[in-house]
C-alpha cells in the first residue's frame, strides 16, 4: 500500500468514526530514543507501549546504536513519516541535528513531542514533556539547606556535574541546586561562574561512578573541608560516597542527586545518598501516547504548562529525613515507582 | 660471501678498489648535543615521560595548593590503577604495530559478568572471578582470530548453541552466557591441541583497527545484554561477593594511600617488563612489530605471536575490571565509555610508537600518570574542567610528534 493511501485510509477511518477505541485502532504512534540500553529509556519505551496498548494505538519505537546517534534517529523519523504515523514522541540525542527531520515530519501533519530533552527554539516542536531540571535541582538544594540549619553559613559545596560542555540539563540541575541551597548563581545559564566563597568548585563525571569518584577525589583534595556535594545523577553519588567512604569521610558529607532510578533510591534507603529529585520517565511516554490518541481523534495539540515552555512531567523529593517546608516521600514508597 | 683463496692473484676489477681509499662512509661529522639528545630518546624510549613527569610535578608543586603531599600522589596512582592497566594491554597490541579499540569494552564485558555471576547468580566469589578472567580471555582470542588465520567456527558456534540451549531450558541468561563462553574456549583449546577435527581455517587477517572496532561495539552490546543495562550496587556487592573487591582494599603508608589495585597494577608492569625484555616471546612481539615478514622469515609463528598477545591482552583487560570493581565500587555497564581512548593516550604519551615495535612498556605507566598529574594539577590550581581536556589533547600531539622526530635517527 503506498504512503499516500495509507494516509488517506487512516483519515478516512479516523472521520468516519469520529471518537472511541476503534477509531486509535489506525493510529501509529512512534517513539524515537537515545538509546535502547539506559534504563531510563527502556522505562519510557514500556510506558509507551503499555499506554498504547490500552488505548488500542500501535507503537513503533526507534533509537540510536549510542547516545549521540543523530543518524539512526533521523531514520526513525523518516520511517515514521512512510508510515503514516499520527505522532512521534521523541528525545532527541543532539535537537540540533534532527531539526530539519522534525520540520518534514510536522509539514507531514504528525503532532511531534518532544519527552525529556527540549529543543532551542521550543516551537521546533508541537509540545515538550519534561522534568523541571531547574525545580529538581532547586528542590535538592532546599533539602540540603534546610538539613545543614544554621551550618549552611559556613558549608563546603562541591559539584560534581556531566562533562565541561554545559549541557542544559547539567546546568538546570547544577544552577538550580545552588539557587536552592541559597548561591547567588550569577549567569542562570552558565555553571562556574559564581563567586561565592562557600563554592570549592565543580568537575565532569561523565554521569558514571568512576567518573564521580575521581571527580569527588580532586574536589576534596582542594578543600578536605567539603561537606555538601550536588551530584548529576545518581551513579556519580555512589562514586562521590566510595570517595567519602576511602578518606573516612562517609558520614561528614551530604550527598544530593537527580533521577529516580531503582538503584539510586535503594541508595538513598541506605543512607549514601541524602535526598534525590525522582523524574517520571514512564509518565512521559505515557502522556505522550495520550497527547497523540487525543490528537487522533480531535486535532487538538497539548499545552504548556503556565510559565514554562514544556508541560512538566513532575518531580518529587526522596529522602528518608524529610524537613519542613520540602514536600517529599520516602524511600519505601519512592521504590515503588522508581524507573530501572 | 667469502673471500678470494690467498693463492690466487687479484683479477683486475678488484684491483681497482682499493682497500684504502674508502668508497663510502658513514657521515661521521660531529653531533651537535641536539643530535646527541635525539639519540638517547632513541635508546631510552621512557627517558621522555619521565622527564615530562618529572617537569610537570614539579610545575604543579609550585602552582597548586596541596598538590605536592604524599596523600595527593598515591590518591594520583590510585586514579589511574584502572586505565595504566588497560593501557599495559594496549601496549602489548600496539608493539605489535597492532591497535586494540576494544580494550575498554572487554573490562567491562568481564567485569559484568564476575558481578552478576557473584552477586544475582549466587556464585561463589572466586568462581565469578575466574569466569570472568575467562571471558577476557575469550574475547581476546577472539580479537586474535579476527587479525589472523584461525579456526574460529566450532569455537563460535559452541558458544552460541550453548547460550541458546541452556535459556531455552530455563537457565538465566546471568549463567548461560558465561557458560557458553567457557565452552567456546574450551573447544578453541581442544581444536588448538590437534585432538579433534577442528574445521576449517579462517583466513581473515583484518586489520586491527577496523577488526576491533567491530568487536568494540560487539562487546558492549553483549554487555549491555547481559547486564540489562542495570547497575550492580556496592551495597550488594559488599554483601554476596567481597572478593570481587578485592583490590580496592587500602593500605596506608607514611601518610599516603594505596590500594591492592595500584600494587596490581605496578606488578603487572613489572611482569610484562620482565617478558618483553627477558624471554624470547618478548623480542618476537617487537620483531613482529618492527617487521612482520622479516619476522615470519627468521623462522617466527607471526600467527601466534599476535594470537598471544591479543589473548594476553584480553586477560589483562579481564584484570583490569577486577581492579576495577574495587575502585569504583559498583559495576556499572555505562562505565569507562572514554576508556579505551584514555588507555591509547597513555601508551601515547609513553613513547611507545604507533608504528610498532618501539617503545617500553613502564612508558605507559608514565604515560598514565602524566595524565593523571595533569587532571590533578590543573583542577587544584583552579582551571575550569575544559582546560584538562586542552592539556591532555596538547600532551597527545607533542607526544606523536616527539615520536616521529625520534624515529628519523635511524633513518
Amino acid at each position: 500500500m503506498s504512503i499516500k493511501s495509507r494516509l488517506l485510509a487512516s483519515a478516512m477511518a479516523a472521520a468516519v468514526l469520529a471518537a472511541g477505541p476503534v477509531a486509535a485502532q489506525e493510529v501509529i504512534i512512534g517513539l524515537v530514543t537515545k538509546t535502547f540500553t539506559n534504563p531510563f529509556f527502556v522505562k519510557m519505551r514500556e510506558g509507551a507501549e503499555a499506554r498504547a496498548t490500552e488505548l488500542g494505538a500501535e507503537l513503533r519505537a526507534y533509537a540510536g546504536a549510542y547516545d549521540g546517534d543523530s543518524g539512526a534517529q533521523i531514520e526513525g523519523i523518516e520511517s515514521l513519516i512512510a508510515a503514516g504515523a499520527k505522532g512521534i514522541l521523541i528525545t532527541a540525542s543532539d535537537p540540533q541535528a534532527l531539526t530539519d527531520s522534525i520540520a518534514r515530519a510536522r509539514e507531514a501533519g504528525i503532532l511531534v513531542i518532544a519527552l525529556d530533552t527540549p529543543f532551542d527554539p521550543a516551537d521546533a516542536v508541537d509540545a515538550t514533556f519534561a522534568t523541571d531540571n531547574f525545580l529538581a535541582g532547586e528542590l535538592i538544594g532546599k533539602w540540603a539547606a534546610a538539613t545543614m540549619g544554621d551550618a549552611t553559613a559556613s558549608a563546603k559545596i562541591a559539584t560534581l556535574d556531566l562533562n565541561e560542555r554545559q549541557v542544559p540539563v547539567d546546568v538546570l540541575r547544577n544552577q538550580g541546586f545552588l539557587k536552592g541551597f541559597g548561591v547567588d548563581v550569577k549567569d542562570v545559564s552558565r555553571m562556574y561562574d559564581e563567586d561565592d566563597p562557600r563554592l570549592v568548585g565543580g568537575q565532569p563525571t561523565l554521569g558514571a561512578e568512576e567518573g564521580g569518584r575521581t571527580a569527588m577525589e580532586t574536589l576534596f583534595q582542594r578543600d578536605p573541608a567539603i561537606n555538601v556535594v550536588h551530584t548529576i545523577n545518581e551513579p556519580a553519588a555512589a562514586g562521590a560516597f566510595e570517595a567519602l567512604k576511602a578518606f573516612g569521610k562517609a558520614d561528614d558529607v551530604l550527598i544530593v542527586s537527580v533521577d529516580g532510578g531503582c538503584p539510586g533510591v535503594e541508595n538513598v534507603r541506605d543512607g549514601v545518598i541524602g535526598a534525590t529529585s525522582m523524574q517520571f520517565p514512564l509518565l512521559m511516554a505515557s502522556m505522550g501516547v495520550e497527547a497523540v490518541v487525543k490528537y487522533a481523534q480531535t486535532g487538538e495539540k497539548p499545552q504548556n504548562t503556565p510559565g514554562l515552555d514544556f508541560f512538566n512531567t513532575g518531580v518529587e523529593l526522596v529522602t528518608d529525613k524529610p524537613v519542613e517546608g520540602v514536600p517529599s516521600i520516602t524511600s519505601e514508597e519512592a521504590l515503588k515507582k522508581c524507573w530501572g | 660471501m667469502t673471500d678470494a683463496p690467498a693463492s690466487r692473484a687479484p683479477q683486475d676489477f678488484e684491483t681497482t678498489a682499493s682497500r684504502e681509499s674508502a668508497v663510502a662512509a658513514f657521515d661521521v661529522r660531529s653531533r651537535t648535543p641536539l643530535d646527541r639528545f635525539q639519540h638517547f630518546l632513541h635508546d631510552y624510549p621512557t627517558a621522555a615521560p619521565i622527564m615530562v613527569l618529572l617537569l610537570s610535578v614539579a610545575v604543579f608543586s609550585a602552582s597548586a595548593n596541596n598538590f605536592l603531599t604524599a596523600f595527593n600522589l598515591s590518591l594520583i596512582i590510585q586514579q589511574v590503577t584502572v586505565i595504566g592497566i588497560l593501557g599495559a594491554a594496549q601496549t602489548l597490541i600496539i608493539l605489535t604495530a597492532g591497535i586494540d579499540l576494544s580494550v575498554a569494552a572487554i573490562m567491562v564485558l568481564a567485569y559484568m559478568i564476575m558481578a552478576r555471576l557473584g552477586v544475582e547468580g549466587g556464585a561463589p566469589d572466586f568462581l565469578a572471578v575466574l569466569i570472568g578472567l575467562g571471558a577476557g580471555l575469550a574475547c581476546g582470542l577472539f580479537n586474535g582470530a579476527l587479525v589472523t588465520r584461525m579456526r574460529v567456527v566450532p569455537v563460535l558456534t559452541t558458544a552460541a548453541a550453548t547460550i541458546a540451549l541452556m535459556t531455552l531450558a530455563g537457565m538465566s541468561l546471568i549463567w548461560a552466557a558465561p557458560i557458553g563462553l567457557m565452552l567456546g574456549l574450551a573447544a578453541g583449546g581442544v581444536g588448538v591441541s590437534g585432538r579433534l577435527p577442528a574445521g576449517p581455517a579462517m583466513e581473515f587477517r583484518l586489520p586491527p583497527f577496523i577488526a576491533t572496532l567491530g568487536a568494540w561495539s560487539i562487546f558492549a552490546a553483549l554487555s549491555l545484554w547481559y547486564s540489562g543495562g542495570q547497575t550492580v550496587r556496592s551495597q550488594n556487592i559488599d554483601k554476596a561477593a567481597p572478593l570481587l573487591k578485592l583490590f580496592g582494599q587500602r593500605v596506608e603508608l607514611f601518610g599516603a594511600q594505596f590500594t591492592l589495585g595500584s600494587f596490581l597494577m605496578i606488578a603487572i608492569f613489572m611482569a610484562l617488563w620482565y617478558v618483553l625484555n627477558w624471554t624470547g616471546w618478548g623480542r618476537a612481539v617487537y620483531a613482529v612489530g618492527d617487521d612482520k615478514e622479516a619476522a615470519e622469515l627468521s623462522g617466527i609463528r607471526t600467527d601466534r605471536v599476535l594470537m598471544s598477545v591479543y589473548a594476553v591482552a584480553g586477560a589483562l583487560c579481564a584484570l583490569a575490571g577486577w581492579a576495577a570493581i574495587g575502585r569504583v565500587g559498583s559495576a556499572s555497564p555505562q562505565s569507562f565509555a572514554e576508556g579505551n581512548l584514555d588507555a591509547i593516550t597513555a601508551v601515547v604519551i609513553g613513547g611507545t610508537s604507533l608504528f610498532g615495535g618501539r617503545g617500553a612498556i613502564f612508558g605507559t605507566l608514565f604515560g598514565a600518570l602524566i595524565v593523571g598529574v595533569f587532571r590533578s594539577g590543573l583542577s587544584l590550581s583552579g582551571f575550569d574542567p575544559l582546560w584538562q581536556s586542552f592539556a591532555v589533547g596538547l600532551l597527545i600531539i607533542v607526544a606523536v610528534a616527539l615520536d616521529q622526530w625520534i624515529r628519523r635517527v635511524s633513518a
